[in-house]
């Protein structure tokens, strides 16, 4: 079975991002492989592993941009592919995902497309939706598991009810939750082959496109609004005491 | 006058609360048409006209019975090629974001994700949503038609349903077959504990704090990764209790999670839920940045930790320094007697 998953490269889940002179700002702190796509690769590795085919690790970015790629290669995937073009400046959601999907045809006969539920910078989570319907194909978002690969891929999802058991035909698109287990760490020579690793870079020309039109554009990036809060610390001498204090406190806010 | 149509989630007969927010807002944006979708979904029509709705497009057919995205964009981007409607709203629900990312690339458009606030400037949407978790907020705008929206859970207000209102729904015809479906769903299990955390009035948080209870013995039998999670579980059994009592949600730190205490559905965070309750009462938690981004737009914090210097009492509205079992135990029962429950 041939898989792609594609991955971001995103600031530290721990960095404090800021908007500094109307520009995004997260200082000195890493950029790493997206948190949600260390799960969708876990499970194109496992699926790949089990169904006796490959990963091939697709991501879309600055020509030095290759942190994330090269943290799947790492964790086990063969192959890598960047996308980079200078013309994909200020694409949107829809404008990636068709150059994604254009992508995946280059490298043809992909039977999965797995992503990660979201980025953690963007926090969108269209794309998986959005490149299976520019391939025709259908998207099973949100999957905690996957029970069976054959013909058919059998899938858990979470909804907001709890979870659903899904069948589909193949080719398809996942999108992976943490809860489908732990990403394996990168190992040793796992870590040595991809920094050697020669990413391939394909432009527009290669794929045979131009840039997609973006119809969203963000005139504006802001800072949380400054709440005020007045901190007040409940005090006394039980722990009986406190919980009274509190409890009278949380009536007076009127929010239960 | 705009027309705004708006996607009703609902799951087995019965609408997401968040769907009703979206028809509240469509109608400070024009004539509102609600899309009902489903099998046996009749009432779920009539509702929408207690809550507003100026129409509705009624699609009532087996082949619609369990949400499915393919079918249900392709049904609605066929209805809105007709219709032709400057504005398209879906609650973010896990149903509403996929079905808006499809139809987005059906209609050659955009889709403006998990909005929290918007202002019409001539019949232009300028929405305002949280990026990195909540760290930062973006404007945003969609420069197609129709432009797409997925509102945000409890970021608007619910509008009061009005019995009086009423209206015939326009029935609508499906031409899809089964057989151009790729998928199928064989099956649902029922999530333990009830309250979404997304629609969550009210959330109680263990952090990794609901381990450290020095008066607990766990049974000896079990090894050392067992018993802290024997002792955590325990702990979480103040917290469900707390959020029982005031009809609330359990949620929890990553730490939390990844130690294993609880599942991943009731991570708050960055890489969890973002979340806005009316009262959000932090158990144990320190304030991680990444957690912080996640719940800070909620209306009341409460924090109780044994660490004064815990970054979350800076978010707090109320702070008790101290040790959560010895102060949830009491609260949950002065909460109790107060509500009269």
């Amino acid at each position: 079975m041939k898989i792609v998953v594609c991955v971001k490269q995103v600031p530290d889940s721990a960095a404090r991002v800021v908007v500094e002179d109307g520009q995004v700002t997260w200082g000195d702190a890493p950029l790493v492989i997206n948190p949600w796509d260390e799960y969708a690769v876990e499970a194109a590795i496992n699926t790949a592993e089990a169904t006796g085919g490959s990963v091939t690790v697709l991501s879309m970015g600055k020509e030095n941009e290759k942190e994330a790629i090269k943290h799947a290669l790492a964790m086990g995937c063969s192959e890598a592919i960047l996308v980079s073009d200078p013309a994909l400046a200020g694409c949107d959601g829809a404008a990636g995902a068709r150059v994604l999907a254009a992508a995946v045809e280059k490298i043809g006969d992909v039977d999965l497309i797995i992503l990660g539920k979201q980025a953690i910078d963007t926090d969108t989570g269209t794309a998986p939706a959005m490149i299976a319907r520019i391939l025709g194909w259908p998207a099973l978002t949100l999957v905690s598991a996957i029970d069976a690969v054959g013909d058919v891929i059998k899938v858990q999802r979470a909804t907001e009810e709890g979870r659903q058991m899904v069948e589909s035909k193949l080719p398809a698109v996942l999108s992976i939750i943490k809860d489908y287990g732990e990403p394996r760490y990168p190992s040793f020579m796992g870590i040595r082959k991809a920094s050697r690793a020669q990413v391939p870079v394909w432009g527009l020309g290669d794929l045979g496109i131009e840039a997609p039109t973006a119809v969203v554009s963000w005139p504006e990036v802001m800072n949380p609004p400054h709440k005020e809060i007045s901190n007040e610390m409940v005090e006394g001498d039980t722990p009986h005491e406190i919980a009274e204090k509190l409890a009278e406190k949380i009536m007076a806010e009127k929010v239960l | 006058m705009s027309k705004i149509w708006v996607f009703i989630d609902q799951f087995k007969g019965t609408a997401l609360p968040a769907s009703w927010e979206a028809v509240g807002v469509g109608k400070t944006l024009g004539d509102v048409t609600c899309l009902v979708f489903g099998e046996s979904v009749e009432n779920i029509a009539n509702e929408a006209f207690h809550y507003g709705a100026d129409q509705v497009l009624l699609a009532d057919n087996e082949i619609l019975a369990d949400f499915r995205t393919e079918p249900f964009a392709s049904l609605l981007s066929g209805l809105a090629e007709q219709g032709q409607p400057d504005v398209i709203l879906f609650p973010t629900t896990t149903r509403g974001r996929d079905l808006a990312a499809m139809t987005a690339i059906d209609m050659n458009t955009g889709v403006l994700v998990d909005v929290t606030a918007i202002e019409n400037v001539d019949g232009d949407i300028l929405a305002t949503r949280p990026i990195y978790g909540g760290k930062l907020f973006s404007k945003v705008k969609c420069n197609a038609r129709p432009q797409l929206l997925t509102l945000r859970s409890r970021a608007f207000p619910k509008p009061k349903p009005n019995t009086s209102l009423s209206g015939t729904p326009t029935k609508v015809d499906i031409n899809i077959t089964e057989d151009q479906i790729g998928t199928k769903v064989t099956g649902y299990a029922e999530s333990e504990g009830g309250v979404s955390l997304m629609d969550a009035a009210v959330i109680i948080s263990g952090g990794r704090g609901v381990s450290n209870n020095p008066k607990l013995t766990p049974p000896a039998d079990l090894d050392a990764a067992d018993q802290e999670k024997w002792r955590a579980q325990e702990g979480f059994k103040l917290v469900g209790e707390l959020a029982s009592v005031v009809g609330g949600a359990v949620g929890a730190s990553r730490a939390a999670v990844d130690a294993g205490y609880i599942p991943y559905a009731h991570q708050v965070g960055q890489t969890g839920k973002v979340v806005s309750p009316d009262l959000y009462i932090a158990c144990g938690i320190s304030g991680a940045i990444q957690h912080l981004a996640g719940m800070r737009s909620s209306k009341v914090i409460i924090a109780i930790n044994k660490d004064p210097d815990a970054p979350i009492f800076k978010l707090a509205r109320f702070g008790a320094v101290g040790d959560l079992f010895d102060i949830l135990p009491p609260l949950t029962e002065a909460l109790r007697s107060r509500l009269g429950k």
